[in-house]
């Protein structure tokens, strides 16, 4: 039987449709798999669903009535429930507190704590899940955040579960147990609506998948007569290769060095950490996020001082050097959220482009006075070098997509040769062909003899892009393996276990 | 922040200040009509109408583009009242003494120090933000009121100059910057302040240390990892600003009074807060916003003369220009009468 | 001239009453600030509802009437507040800015038209002070809070009020997240935009205390710009008092020990009076730096769009 159904639901945001009139069925009792690529229009979907977005044209159906949900009070109201890809629990409330927030149990004018805890701790019986209730949800790991966001879920009634790419932040092994968990909760009659743009995901979890395309629905399919070929290329619209060539291009010289490096907190603090990445190899690290790697990335560029230990670049210790000086040494920087860090929005194509070169030559002339002209030029030689869309190169960068806001990020780095390259989840948010030509610019630098450090989240890519690869865990370099190593092993070294256990 | 085409926004935003002012004196029994005739007379109607606003908008000028420098950094200087006071007090001093110097140098010296008045104090409160974080709205203001107290002890004590008036001995006539549209008090200070308005868009503009503040105010962590340091250059935002504050003060205080005068300011720095705003953070739009302002305050004086409206009403028109230019959605919403979908976004 | 002279029981009570504004506007930011709103116009609330409450008493001869038009006034700039910041996405600070200025107009304004004078209005009659014989014999402590207009004891049990409030009450639980995760709130299907209209206005509406306190309760009329800085002083009172209500009382009785100290002085002719009159405002300078950049604030301070 149909519990949900959407015809023609279609969301605009000014010029763009994300959702381009949707037409949606999902069975009671099922997990429904929502595929497509980043900025394909699931999330948004899933929104209008939830009630943070209203569509602009489109009806829903639940069970056959017509509903009109404004907001995510009336979806909660309904029965529907959401896990967010960006954990939405409020850190400094407890575990219990996020949990009933909203729907408090009341005794008085108080919050009946007491009977909070006992409905929360029969949820927990139902889900076999275990948790601390007393604690702050901003200290737990994010794996068990995430179960905390399920349990919110649950409390208030929930029958259909949307989850959005809820394993991006997970182990392995976590997603396994997650796997575990939605069976359970399907076995209990619960109906799941699964987002991702893992397609291994998909085939272990889904009995139907849709798949979005560019803001429209391509087709509905049951996942046992699907193949991943079918289904990508479905994502994509075109053949789609999943292998790149493994070229074995290192050499003896270091080119950077991190040695017996401790650092202390605010932050995850770092243990003992040494790496090396030679001349024309790429060392990635791999790991769940939050176990030290932006503290990591911060000591490489310069932005933390490590408690003990050193920085060293072609030879020589850096760790006094302040990222300024990095910069002009040759050491460049892909950061990950590049909305923060990366760029400045307001400013233009030209200007992010001349971030942090404007005190040097040709760009300074005179004492303290901008070469506009040269300026110009540079940002115009850049924006056709690199393909990068833009009606101008005065152009706000925030009018820029993500893909070609990063080539912005990439242009300036490359810009003037560096010998090594730090890059941190350079292919975030982006599309299948924006991923791709990252991919490609990290392995030209690569092949013309430099070194890549790249640390990413998502293990396939690491994989798929390192020559070596370390696993972090809590601060410290938890192993190295190869990447052609089970992802099994991955998972062990992920999880804080060390290879020999099973 | 940028200077787009719709301006609009700020004259229609203005142009609501003055009708909600105007009822205002509808509801509390004065003629409307009347007032504002006064007002534009007072402001425009005479040459030395227009000289009283240029000499008026021209503290405010000043303190607007004090402002904005430490905006763009992301610094709130709430206190340029208190650094424009300062300056205005160290100008005074320093023309006072030293007086061997000769015709330009003196002034030009006493008017320096003055900006340098203004900018020391407004390091004090730069570091105790950068270094101990502590809130720049609040110290500034704190140090407001300290400077208001301190030189009013100042100049009503040890400074005094004989006679009933809290003043200081006049500055000797080779610091003055000379008038330049007798009768009015029109001075020298005015073009200054007009060209310091485009050295400052140069600065922002052209030059490196103006581009790494806009950068560290645009984006202070984006900043940090292209190795712009946020620390230096909001200090130098900072102290710049408190300088151009202080320069503005000694320009009051050598161009128009010749003297420092217990409470000669009636709250340029204030102005100065709204002028910016207005002039969304430009120094061509503080220029045309400073003129407001002090049409505002010349007009004002004429106004309460001829049709016995308070002064403040002048103050409540300010206070309604920038709660309009506060919020530019409202405006939109009003001018287009959006009041449709736009509510999946509220 | 003796210690004693200066350091006495009238001291202590005078800290007391001087503490009370600073309380009044350190919880009124607090609520704002617990939403996610920087009310830096808590300074133009309190110049409002302190000249309101005058002007109310004036024509109506009660007290009561002044105290509830000064709450009125409190009321309806939390009204546009909220409105301004939380509807239409306008600066916080620029907002502030504008109610702080608009307060020194309008009551400067409307006195010089009622009173004939900017600087002062005419006396009206204030609140009577209130006795306790069973205070009156607790030894110490007894003497110091006795004698008080209510407003004094109104503060100290708000303080509790609040403290119940926020960390007890299913609301304040709410209120709590719309400030620290508007999204999180969101998604759990709390309204973000009533409860931070709410938190605003509560917390305009308990700073307006703070003014009818200044006019009615510590004097007896209105002077321009009798706030002097009251208002900015309790930002620092709820900064230094970790943003929360117990906090806030701590550390305006310290505010208040500055500002009691500053008048006592005065009056014993010390010093010149612009001297004494710095000792607050020092002191807070004081107080914000030496807390050393860990004060980490409850809320984000950014308008919430859905996006």
């Amino acid at each position: 039987m149909v519990v949900l159904s959407v015809r023609g639901l279609t969301k605009r945001f000014g010029e763009v449709v994300a959702n381009d009139h949707i037409d949606l069925d999902v069975e009671e009792g099922e997990i429904h798999g929502l595929l497509g690529e980043n900025g394909a229009g699931k999330s948004v979907l899933s929104s209008c669903i939830y009630g943070l977005y209203r569509p602009d044209e489109g009806r829903i159906f639940l069970r056959g009535h017509e509903v009109h949900i404004a907001s995510p009070f009336d979806a909660i109201r309904l029965g529907i429930g959401m896990v967010h890809q960006h954990l939405t629990l409020v850190p400094h409330l407890r575990v219990w507190e996020n949990i009933v927030l909203g729907r408090e149990p009341r005794r008085g004018l108080r919050v009946d704590r007491v009977r909070a805890f006992a409905e929360v701790e029969r949820l927990l019986e139902e889900t076999g899940f275990r948790l601390d209730l007393a604690k702050n949800a901003g200290e737990l790991p994010i794996g068990v955040q995430q179960r905390v966001e399920i349990l919110k879920v649950l409390f208030r009634g929930a029958e259909i579960l949307i989850l959005d790419e809820p394993t991006a932040v997970l182990t392995p092994q976590e997603v396994d147990q997650l796997i575990e968990t939605l069976h359970r909760l399907k076995a209990q009659g619960k109906t799941i609506i699964f987002i991702s743009h893992k397609l291994r995901e998909i085939f272990a979890l889904c009995d139907r998948v849709t798949v979005l395309r560019r803001g429209k629905k391509v087709g509905t399919l049951p996942v046992s007569s699907a193949t991943p070929q079918m289904l990508a290329e479905m994502m994509v619209g075109r053949k789609v290769f999943f292998e790149f060539p493994r070229e074995r291009l290192a050499k003896e010289e270091v080119l950077f060095e991190l040695s017996h490096v401790f650092t202390d907190p605010p932050g995850v603090p770092l243990q003992d950490v040494s790496l090396k990445v030679h001349a024309g190899e790429i060392l990635g690290i791999a790991g769940v996020e939050g176990n030290g790697q932006s503290e990591l990335a911060e000591v490489v560029v310069g932005l933390r001082k490590p408690k003990k230990g050193k920085v060293i670049f072609r030879g020589r210790d850096v760790t006094a050097i302040p990222p300024k000086g990095r910069i002009l040494q040759g050491m460049a920087h892909i950061p990950e959220d590049r909305h923060r860090r990366g760029v400045i929005l307001d400013f233009s194509v030209k200007e992010n482009l001349l971030l942090g070169f404007e005190t040097e030559p040709p760009f300074r002339k005179g004492r303290m006075t901008l070469d506009f002209a040269r300026i110009r030029d540079f940002a115009r030689q850049k924006i056709q070098e690199f393909s990068i869309v833009t009606p101008s190169e005065d152009t706000p960068l925030r009018f820029l997509s993500g893909g070609n806001q990063q080539k912005v990020v990439v242009a300036r780095e490359l810009a003037f040769h560096p010998l090594f390259v730090l890059a941190c989840q350079p292919t975030r948010g982006l599309d299948v062909a924006a991923t791709e030509y990252l991919r490609h610019i990290l392995l030209g630098v690569k092949r013309e003899g430099k070194g890549v450090l790249l640390i990413s989240a998502d293990l396939d890519e690491v994989r798929a892009l390192s020559d070596r690869v370390l696993v972090m865990y809590e601060g410290r370099i938890a192993g190295e393996l190869s990447p052609e190593s089970d992802e099994y092993q991955f998972g062990l070294l992920m999880g804080g276990k060390a290879l020999h256990e099973a | 922040m940028r200077l787009r085409l719709t301006v609009p926004v700020e004259l229609f935003a203005i142009g609501l200040a003055f009708l909600l002012g105007m009822l205002v004196l509808f509801l509390t029994g004065y003629p409307p009509f009347s007032a504002l005739w006064a007002l534009f007379r007072g402001a425009f109607g005479t040459r030395n109408a227009i000289g009283q606003t240029l000499t008026q908008a021209t503290p405010i000028l000043f303190t607007s583009l004090a402002f904005l420098l430490a905006f763009r950094s992301g610094i709130f200087n709430i206190g340029i009242e208190g650094q424009f006071l300062i300056g205005a007090f160290t100008a005074a001093l320093f023309g006072i003494s030293f007086r061997g110097l000769p015709f330009p140098l003196h002034a030009i010296l006493a008017l320096f120090s003055g900006g340098f008045g203004g900018a020391v104090y407004a390091l004090f409160p730069a570091l105790l933000k950068v270094y101990l974080g502590a809130h720049e709205v609040i110290t500034t203001m704190m140090l407001s009121y300290v400077a208001l107290y301190l030189t009013s002890y100042f100049v009503n004590y040890p400074l005094k100059a004989p006679g009933w008036v809290a003043q200081t001995e006049p500055v000797a006539p080779s610091a003055r910057l000379p008038r330049i549209l007798p009768p009015t008090q029109l001075s020298l200070a005015f073009p200054i302040a007009l060209g310091l308005a485009f050295l400052v868009l140069w600065f922002l503009e052209r030059t490196v240390p103006g581009f790494s503040i806009r950068a560290v105010g645009a984006n202070p962590e984006a900043s940090e990892n292209r190795g712009i340091s946020v620390r230096k250059y909001q200090i130098l935002a900072f102290v710049l600003s408190g300088f151009i504050a202080g320069v503005g003060g000694g320009g009051e205080i050598l161009g128009v009074h010749g003297r420092f005068v217990d409470g000669f300011s009636p709250g340029y720095g204030w102005d100065g807060i709204a002028v910016s705003l207005v002039g969304r953070l430009h120094p061509l739009g503080c220029i045309f916003a400073s003129l407001l302002f002090g049409m505002l305050r010349a007009g004002g004086m004429t106004m309460t003369r001829v049709t016995k409206v308070p002064l403040d009403l002048s103050l409540i028109i300010q206070a309604l220009v920038i709660l309009l230019v506060a919020a530019p959605v409202l405006i939109e919403q009003l001018l287009t009468r959006r009041r449709k979908p736009r509510r999946s976004e509220v | 001239m003796s210690l004693s002279q200066i350091i006495n029981l009238s001291l202590f009570q005078a800290q007391l009453r001087m503490a009370t504004p600073i309380l009044f506007a350190a919880l009124g930011g607090l609520l704002c600030e617990r939403v996610g709103v920087v009310n830096i116009g808590l300074e133009g609330i309190m110049l409002t509802s302190a000249f309101f409450g005058v002007l109310v008493t004036y024509f109506t001869s009660s007290p009561l009437l002044g105290f509830l038009g000064g709450l009125a006034s409190g009321f309806l700039w939390g009204l546009v507040i909220a409105v301004l910041t939380v509807r239409f996405f306008g600066n916080q600070i620029v907002v502030g800015t504008g109610v702080n200025v608009f307060g020194l107009g309008l009551s400067a304004f409307l006195s010089q038209k009622i009173w004939g004078s900017r600087g002062a209005s005419e006396a009206v009659s204030g609140f009577a002070p209130l006795r306790s014989d069973l205070l009156a014999r607790l030894p110490y402590l007894g003497p110091v809070l006795n004698e008080h207009t209510f407003l004094v004891y109104l503060a100290i049990a708000l303080v509790f009020v609040l403290h119940f409030f926020l960390f007890a009450t299913p609301w304040g639980l709410r209120l709590r997240a719309v400030g620290e995760n508007p999204q999180a709130a969101d998604t759990a299907g709390i309204n973000v935009f009533r409860y931070k209209t709410l938190g605003v206005v509560a917390g305009s509406l308990v700073a307006s205390l703070g003014g009818v306190f200044l006019s009615l309760g510590h004097l007896n009329f209105f002077a321009w710009g009798m706030t002097s800085g009251r208002g900015f002083i309790g930002l620092a009172a709820m900064i230094f008092g970790k943003w929360t209500p117990l906090g806030c009382l701590l550390s305006s009785l310290l505010f208040g020990f500055a500002d009691a100290l500053q008048m006592r002085l005065q009056a014993l002719g010390v010093l010149p009076s612009q001297i004494i009159l710095l000792i607050p405002y020092l002191v807070t300078i004081l107080v914000l730096s030496g807390f050393v950049g860990r004060a980490v604030p409850p809320a984000r301070y950014e308008p919430y769009r859905k996006e």
